[in-house]
């Protein structure tokens, strides 16, 4: 148990110096994680043998990672991406695996041992790529979409090659395993599809899939629902985990990939209204686990073979990434990626990835490629990864300023777009703000605690998301950084007070527009920076005033005028109370003052209504008085 | 030489669909000596600021009323903003002396073709004309009345190219007035105040 504490405090020691500082640097986080790695494994060695397991455990992040992407991505949105996932991503895969196959072959190696180096180095680097396109705000850009497009399609890709590996088996390696000299480590692999035959194994893989699919569609509502009734944190984070475990295991057990299985499950949940809660549990375990996994990166360079085989490496290491970068630079021609986008699609995806270890344990197991290959392999994959940091830099230092003007007025866009709303509340009064929003055309995001209230406004077709809006997290994922406005309309005075302060606090740029309570209520929003209080029952309560006085017989326009007097009135003398309240809210003075000035201003009021009635022009009461009588001699 | 500060009071009750209006009163938000006022902005429910709009009044030397004419006459809004700043005791009347000496002018988009704002032509009256209630409230009100700038067939001024120029008459209208480059009686006869400023810009000297 001791080893394990140790270990986990090396680890994290070394994250917690390291990451701050490479980011700093302005490196990113990714470089940061694999210094961390590096200093913790080969340069001082405090770590040593436990990383490789570690990293098949740090793997998962990865696949975590695919599930909130997915989360992102709803049906409609990738079906509008085949074009992009089949043709850009497929032709990057084949290219990439048939132009590296050429080199190795070129280089002396077997058919069989060049074509799976292909394979293995064609695919990218998921959790690097997409990590720094959203730390440098990439994502959105046209060459981050694409980008994206290519990763998703190698991850989609990494099915058909696990299952075709180990056609390529060499007979040499298959005799040597037996042997008994099999050096490398080999677990069995629990499978439910071993030995079946293969019209079996695509049936069982067809079932899980659409399985999940549907059990995703019509048994995550009430397992959710049933979960949310406890009101406990904990059991929905479980709940989470439970979901992502649990696809996990079922596509390994069937040997489909795990990010795929949760990828897809994701994108089943992104109409979900507890999508959001699933996106704010799953974020901190995948950002660790991602973490882990860059250290474990770091941690796995070996040094001996590094200085021995140095050069080889080096050369190596830049062939795959100029090839791959010259793939994707060709196919963004062809696919009319331009000016820094075309950069950006080239650069990030030069590096072989993640996947690409998975591979290449994979290929050793079944005897594919021999070890002393895949060592060498492995350090290649490593050190590109390493030097994507570096890639990044490059962009953003050297290309992104020759192309300013273009990027510029592209930012002159993004402002120009309307914004986006989040309503905090979906109850009789959230819904009626949405409602007025929704109906021209502005994009909102409600969100209620409420489970079954969730339930009642989505049967009438109000796309509204479970969750806690007074939790940071939860409005980090409902997008409150790139939001305009945020409106309040919970249930809870206290509640609504911190959040004011919060999103304030947080992010000055969101407007904040909040319902208060009682008078009290909206001086306390005031004190913590909203900027527009409503009063709720205020305006619907001079409508109902306004009406009585109708019924009086007052004539409807005057009525109007009277109201508009009233508003105007109360409004001159807030500023006043406004003060007097703050003086009371610090112990001062209580009560009295404030009730005093409370009377004085009905006063006003009062008098504001009145001077009307007195038959002559009046300069405090405005607005459609005629002229004195008897004006008409002022022009003789 | 005496630099003037200018009030534009625009109305237009559905600026999102302005093709010649907004793009002048964008021009002018622009420039630091003119207060460029979106009075259905400001007013959305008609609830004017009587004091604030006296203030306004009185911190300034020209007075624009910037609007698409709408029946011969301005929107309501603008009509609402007359019957409720101008007041007896400070437009007119007694002691009501605040606007004297200010000058006021009428910026308008009109839909129909020149030639029908002729006695011959469908709306037989010219737009100097029918905007004699302005022209009489600017009279009793003590200011000097130019002559309204305007822009006729102004649904098609977009993409036959007239805006375009209309606009760089605008700016120069906008600096004139700035200048006190523009003598009330010299104009006094012309039907639009387009004339002057079609000749001034060819000719570049004063006016």
């Amino acid at each position: 148990m001791t080893i394990y504490f140790i270990q986990a405090f090396v680890y994290l020691l070394a994250a917690v110096i390291a990451v701050p500082l490479a980011k700093k640097f302005g490196l990113g986080s990714v470089l940061g994680y694999l210094i961390a790695g590096v200093v913790i494994g080969p340069v001082t060695g405090i770590v040593g043998q436990e990383a490789v397991t570690i990293q098949h455990f740090a793997e998962f992040g990865v696949v975590m990672m695919l599930f909130l992407v997915g989360l992102e991505l709803q049906p409609q949105m990738l079906w509008q991406m085949r074009n992009r996932l089949i043709g850009l991503g497929g032709l990057q895969v084949i290219v990439t695996a048939l132009l590296i196959s050429t080199i190795a072959y070129f280089f002396e190696q077997p058919l069989s041992v060049a074509l799976a180096i292909g394979l293995v180095l064609s695919l990218s680097s998921t959790a690097i790529v997409l990590q720094t396109f959203s730390e440098k705000g990439l994502t959105k850009t046209e060459g981050g979409k694409n980008a994206f497009s290519v990763l998703l399609m190698q991850d989609i890709a990494v099915i058909p090659m696990l299952a075709f590996i180990p056609i390529l088996a060499m007979p040499e390696l298959i005799a040597l395993a037996e042997n008994g000299k099999q050096a490398v480590e080999s677990h069995e692999q629990l499978s439910l599809v071993a030995g079946l035959p293969t019209w079996a194994v695509a049936l069982a893989i067809l079932a899980s899939i659409s399985g999940l699919i549907v059990l995703g569609h019509y048994l995550s509502r009430p397992l959710f629902h049933y979960v949310a009734q406890s009101g406990l944190r904990e059991i929905f984070v479980a709940t989470a985990l439970l979901i992502v475990i649990g696809i996990a295991a079922l596509m390994s057990l069937v040997g489909l990939s795990p990010a795929l299985g949760t990828f897809l499950a994701g994108v089943v949940l992104a109409n979900s209204e507890f999508r959001h809660e699933l996106e704010s549990n799953i974020e901190p375990f995948k950002g660790l686990l991602l973490g882990l996994f860059f250290i474990t990166v770091g941690a796995g360079i070996d040094f001996e073979i590094l200085s021995s085989q140095l050069s080889l490496v080096i050369i190596l290491t830049l062939t795959v990434i100029i090839v791959k970068a010259s793939v994707l630079w060709a196919l963004a021609v062809t696919f009319k990626i331009n000016n820094s986008d075309r950069w950006l699609f080239a650069l990030s995806l030069a590096q072989a990835g993640e996947f690409g270890f998975v591979l290449l344990s994979f290929t050793v197991q079944n005897h594919v490629i021999p070890n002393n290959v895949a060592q060498i392999l492995q350090l290649v994959v490593a050190l590109s990864m390493f030097l994507t940091p570096a890639l990044f830099i490059f962009f953003e230092k050297v290309i992104m300023p020759r192309y300013q003007t273009p990027l510029s007025s592209k930012a002159f866009d993004i402002i120009d777009e309307q914004g986006k709303v989040i309503i905090a509340g979906g109850g009789r009064f959230g819904q009626v703000v949405n409602r007025l929003l929704v109906a021209n055309g502005i994009k909102t995001v409600v969100m209620d605690l409420d489970a079954s209230q969730v339930e009642n406004l989505r049967t009438i077709k109000i796309k509204t998301f479970f969750g806690d809006a007074t939790r940071p997290e939860l409005l980090h994922t409902a997008g409150i950084e790139d939001a305009k406005s945020l409106v309040i309309a919970i249930d809870d005075r206290e509640s609504t007070k911190a959040l004011v302060h919060y999103v304030k606090h947080t992010y000055p740029h969101v407007n904040v527009i909040t319902r208060a309570f009682d008078r009290g209520h909206n001086y306390e929003l005031k004190n913590a920076g909203a900027d527009t209080i409503v009063n709720e029952t205020y305006h619907s309560a001079l409508e109902v005033g306004a009406n009585a006085m109708t019924s009086l017989g007052y004539h409807p326009f005057l009525v109007e005028q009277k109201k508009h007097a009233f508003i105007k009135t109360e409004q001159q003398a807030s500023q006043r109370l406004y003060e007097q309240w703050k003086l009371r809210s610090e112990g001062e003075q209580y009560d009295h003052d404030y009730r005093k000035l409370f009377m004085q201003i009905e006063e006003a009021i009062k008098d504001a209504m009145q001077s009307d009635r007195i038959d002559k022009h009046s300069l405090d009461e405005r607005g459609w008085t005629p002229p004195p009588k008897g004006y008409e001699n002022d022009f003789d | 030489m005496k630099k003037n500060k200018i009030l534009l009071l625009f109305a237009h009750p559905s600026k999102h669909r302005s093709e010649v209006n907004a793009p002048m009163f964008d021009y002018a938000q622009t420039l630091e000596y003119v207060t460029a006022v979106d009075l259905y902005a400001q007013y959305p429910t008609y609830q004017i600021n009587i004091d604030k709009e006296q203030q306004r009044l009185n911190s300034h030397d020209v007075v624009i009323f910037q609007f698409p004419f709408y029946w011969y006459s301005t929107p309501s809004i603008l009509k609402e903003w007359q019957d409720l700043v101008l007041e007896y005791g400070y437009a007119y009347g007694h002691e009501g002396n605040a606007l004297n000496g200010k000058l006021f002018i009428c910026a308008i988009s009109a839909g129909g073709k020149e030639e029908a704002y002729r006695t011959k032509g469908y709306n037989h009256f010219s737009v100097r004309e029918l905007l004699q209630p302005l022209e009489q409230t600017a009279d009793i009100t003590g200011m000097l009345y130019l002559p309204p700038f305007a822009l006729f067939s102004s649904r098609s001024a977009l993409s036959d190219g007239s805006l375009a120029q209309h606009i760089q008459r605008w700016k120069l209208l906008l600096e004139n007035l700035h200048h006190d480059k523009i003598d009330a009686n010299s104009v006094s006869s012309l039907i639009t105040i387009n004339e002057l400023l079609d000749l001034s810009s060819s000719g570049e000297s004063q006016i």
